[in-house]
């Protein structure tokens, strides 16, 4: 591995993740918050199915985090990586974890500070992978050249999400079929779901 | 005579487990007092042998990094790996040898420890003949260590009685393997498996017990290679399964053979392979002609289009390969499974070239080298088999015994305990087996325990087996010695020692040492290091199927593993078996084996009509004697819950979290419910790794494979019903 990671992107993939746990259990193991875990691995509904999906930040390239921080505490770094909110600034009111439209921000109350994911930012500075994405057992989350994914995944990666009328894009990218350029999360999408359930 | 000196309850107080969350100096620490080193070594647990570089710092393991340049898992690590250093420094480790008193266990001295045990086990052998002691090891042991246990049971203590937990692991795929092939080896390297056109994976839940595998079989969907997955439970490796074959408990053979069944029907086969290399085709060709799709479909609960669909991607594909781990072999006509899913990939071929063939998954760290040097009852170093006169003078001569010093083939290990029960045999000597937790019927496996005469166990934790001890022998862990192991595809790695063994414990090789010399046979003991005890495997190796002579622990680490077998210095070692197309038996021919189905040793009934299957959970590994210590695995997984389709959950008036009663022809358990879809209707499963009241090995019976004689934990009977309270 090379002493700076350039053209490496960060890959998640939902459709491979096993819920193993592999990167929360690692992500607890990086320095700059080890023994608190930034990621999390949800079934998306154990009762009918195996799947679970993997949560990292996916470093909004015009964070709503940041947008809606009322002490201006959240900065990015020059290469677009979303940082956890600045001690001194941060007053810890929760309007990013609320605001935020993945659901990644975490409030560590004892610590009065928004902590979250910031791609082992000490890692990466240093020609190291994010540990996540280099023990992921799967690879749903792989930090890898762009060419590589092209070259060796049957999806395509697409960092545009739409959230109703917001549209969101990244600097993480996420897996999706082919045949798919944006991934759309819709109210409508809820409530049809809502529906479903109550008939069932 | 050999209870638990103390209430279960004080033991587990004093011993554990206990739940390790944080490293030495806490989370912090490591930023004030950085790694003074990285040893580049493994991980101790399942047969991946993942490359791991553990952080050392004052004789002390404190973290982990990942190792990215070992070519077989590239960094990647499973959340066992992950944490697996927290299992050093652990306030259950036992730092002294123990001796059991009237009331509990006090600390003793080695030489008390050692003259006690060596005294008994010849008092023993004096009154009721060499045989009545037995051994017990582990395939989690190095290599080095079950080749020195293997010995000593042989030369120190003259008893034909060596068996070891891969008996409940890899023996009813050895055997198949043997039998086809001639050697018990996979027949090829994982970076296969990304170059399968079709892949079938029988009855294993490789994300969970072997999750590094994940990847290779997730390229091999994305190089466009189809998944076909065969499993009574929908495990998260069939999420992306392009066909998934939900088949009852025990049919897994009628199904296989239903697939060759349509292969042969439709002209799939490769007439030429099988015309040119093998042999017995034509009885096995009879054989399935019974198992027509829609038969098939009726006995094994998988549609018939499936039946057929699978048949025809695996048929007509140029390279397909077929996995199977315990959830075939875990049978009592384990043997037949396996030898189906060879059958299948001879018929069409798929055998000896990249992209194609058949593998068992290796569950035990050292599963496959700790199966080949000497600790399984029936064979010798290298693979040899002890009945062979040949391979008695080749061994007898390394050893510097004549060949009739070497006792015959003993028990195994289920039988072994068989024995202990029926009085026959008195002492027991085990290291890193926990058969309490980890043998069927575990209220059996008590009652024997409580028979012996004399037991002594070698570990680093008081696991709940060594409850029954005499004398508890403070032994090493994994990156407390150096060693051998052979992964998962038959890769010998190289276990770096990391750490010297804290307080009083010793490496356990020194422990038998010592043992031997006490016992008389110092001479045939005289090992300084684990390298002296590799030289000495690799010359007792020589010549046999898993030739280790041409390997040598620099070789090794200059090639990232060496793949037996490797006959001599300047072999490069042998990653894909069967390139020439012969097998290792006399006439070179592969053989097709008969697979006749038979019915489980545990059939559902009127009155237990439920099937009960067994297994893992990704967080936690085996009998649990180390997982069930580190806080973040047992967080993830605290405690064993019975699977439940909500179908038959509902007939019961179950619903998820609930309280349910399983009931076996054995015993009665009470666990909380998890109702899921992704289950047969008419099967529960629990996963097996806790001892005491939430053991599902009370359920299980001690029906053996007639051959491999491993237990029947993949298929049982039971009944359940809504429990009115939590277990006492």
């Amino acid at each position: 591995m090379g002493e700076q990671m350039f053209g490496y992107e960060f890959y998640v993939d939902p459709s491979r993740c096993i819920g193993c746990q592999s990167c929360v259990n690692a992500c607890a193991e990086c320095e700059t918050h080890r023994g608190t875990p930034m990621i999390h691995v949800d079934f998306l509904d154990r009762a009918n199915s195996i799947s679970t999906v993997p949560f990292v930040c996916m470093h909004c390239d015009d964070p709503t985090c940041a947008k809606v921080c009322p002490a201006d505490a959240i900065k990015q770094t020059e290469d677009g990586v979303v940082q956890s909110s600045l001690k001194p600034r941060c007053i810890a009111c929760s309007n990013c974890v609320l605001a935020c439209p993945f659901g990644i921000p975490k409030m560590m109350t004892e610590l009065e500070q928004m902590m979250k994911c910031d791609m082992c930012y000490d890692r990466t500075s240093e020609g190291k992978r994010p540990m996540c994405a280099t023990v992921c057992p799967s690879q749903a989350l792989a930090y890898v050249p762009r060419e590589q994914i092209e070259r060796t995944r049957r999806d395509k990666p697409t960092n545009v999400f739409l959230f109703g009328k917001q549209r969101v894009t990244t600097k993480v990218f996420m897996m999706l079929p082919p045949e798919r350029d944006a991934l759309s999360v819709d109210v409508v999408d809820y409530m049809w779901e809502a529906k479903h359930e109550s008939a069932s | 005579m050999a209870k638990p000196p103390l209430p279960i309850e004080t033991l587990i107080d004093r011993y554990g487990p206990h739940l390790n969350y944080v490293p030495p100096g806490g989370w912090r620490d490591e930023s004030r007092h950085p790694a003074e080193k990285l040893v580049k070594t493994h991980c101790c647990f399942c047969g991946q042998q993942c490359g791991i570089q553990l952080k050392v710092r004052g004789n002390q393991v404190i973290g982990f990094e990942p190792w990215e340049e070992f070519p077989f898992n590239q960094g990647m690590l499973c959340p066992k790996g992950v944490k697996r250093y927290l299992q050093a420094n652990h306030p259950d480790r036992l730092l002294d040898p123990l001796l059991r008193t009237e009331n509990g266990f006090r600390v003793a001295t080695w030489d008390e420890a050692l003259n006690f045990t060596a005294r008994r086990l010849r008092e023993i052998q004096e009154r009721h003949g060499k045989d009545a002691v037995a051994i017990f090891g582990g395939a989690s042991l190095t290599t080095e260590k079950s080749y020195l246990l293997g010995k000593f049971a042989r030369v120190a203590l003259g008893t034909r009685h060596i068996d070891y937990n891969g008996r409940l692991c890899m023996v009813s795929a050895g055997t198949a393997y043997k039998l086809a092939f001639g050697v018990d080896r996979s027949p090829i390297p994982w970076s296969d498996i990304p170059k399968a056109q079709v892949l079938l994976i029988a009855g294993s839940n490789v994300a969970e017990c072997s999750p590094i595998t994940t990847d290779y079989v997730w390229r091999c969907r994305d190089n466009g290679g189809k998944l076909i997955v065969i499993d009574p439970r929908m495990t998260p490796i069939t999420r992306n399964a392009d066909l998934y074959l939900p088949v009852r408990p025990g049919m897994d053979v009628v199904l296989l053979m239903s697939l060759l069944h349509v292969i042969l029907r439709d002209g799939l086969e490769d007439r030429e392979f099988i015309a040119k290399y093998t042999s017995g085709f034509e009885p096995i060709a009879d054989s399935v002609k019974q198992y027509d799709p829609k038969r098939a479909a009726e006995l094994t609960g998988v549609p018939p289009d499936s039946i057929e669909k699978a048949a025809h991607w695996f048929g007509e594909a140029d390279r397909a390969i077929a996995l199977h781990a315990r959830g075939i072999e875990h049978q009592s006509k384990g043997v037949e499974n396996c030898s189906a899913i060879i059958n299948l990939c001879l018929a069409t071929g798929n055998i000896g070239r990249e992209g194609a063939g058949c593998s068992m998954i290796t569950g035990q760290g050292n599963g496959q080298g700790g199966r080949e040097h000497g600790q399984k009852c029936d064979q010798l170093p290298g693979q040899r088999q002890i009945d062979d006169p040949d391979a008695r003078a080749h061994v007898a001569k390394v050893w510097g015994i004549s060949p009739e010093e070497i006792p015959q083939a003993g028990l195994t290990a289920q039988e072994i305990m068989n024995a202990i029960h029926a009085g026959e045999i008195k002492a027991l000597l085990s290291m890193c087996f926990n058969p309490l937790v980890s043998l069927p019927n575990a209220d059996f496996t008590r009652e024997a325990l409580e028979k012996l005469e004399f037991f002594g166990v070698v570990d680093f934790f008081l696991s709940e087996t060594a409850h029954h001890a005499d004398v508890v022998l403070a032994g090493s862990l994994q990156e407390e010695d150096e060693g051998v192991a052979a992964n998962v595809e038959g890769r010998v790695i190289h276990i770096q020692k990391a750490v010297d063994p804290p307080g009083n414990a010793r490496v356990d090789w020194e422990i038998y040492c010592d043992l031997a010399r006490r016992l008389g046979k110092e001479k045939f003991f005289p090992y300084k290091s684990s390298r002296d005890i590799f030289g000495e495997l690799r010359e007792a190796s020589r010549g046999g199927h898993a030739d280790y002579y041409g390997i040598t622990y620099e070789k090794i680490d200059r090639q990232m593993g060496v793949f037996w077998p490797c006959p001599s210095l300047d072999h490069p070692g042998t990653p894909r078996l069967f390139e020439d197309l012969k097998s290792l038996h006399r006439d070179g021919k592969f053989r097709f084996l008969p697979t006749p189905y038979r019915e489980s040793g545990d059939p559902v009934s009127e009155e237990f009509p439920v099937y009960l299957t067994t297994g893992r959970v990704v967080s936690q590994y085996l009998s649990g004697t180390q997982t069930r210590r580190i806080g973040a695995l047992v967080d993830q997984y605290p405690e064993p819950r019975v699977e439940i389709h909500p179908r038959l959950a509902e007939q019961h008036g179950i619903k998820d979290g609930d309280w349910v009663s399983i009931t076996s022809r054995r015993a009665e358990i009470i666990l909380r419910a998890m109702v899921v879809r992704t289950i047969r209707p008419d099967t529960v499963f629990i996963p097996y790794h806790w001892a005491g009241r939430k053991s599902a090995n009370k359920l299980t019976h001690r029906t053996l494979d007639p051959r491999s004689k491993i237990p029947e934990f993949k298929v049982s009977a039971c009944r359940i019903s809504k429990a009115e309270k939590p277990p006492e």
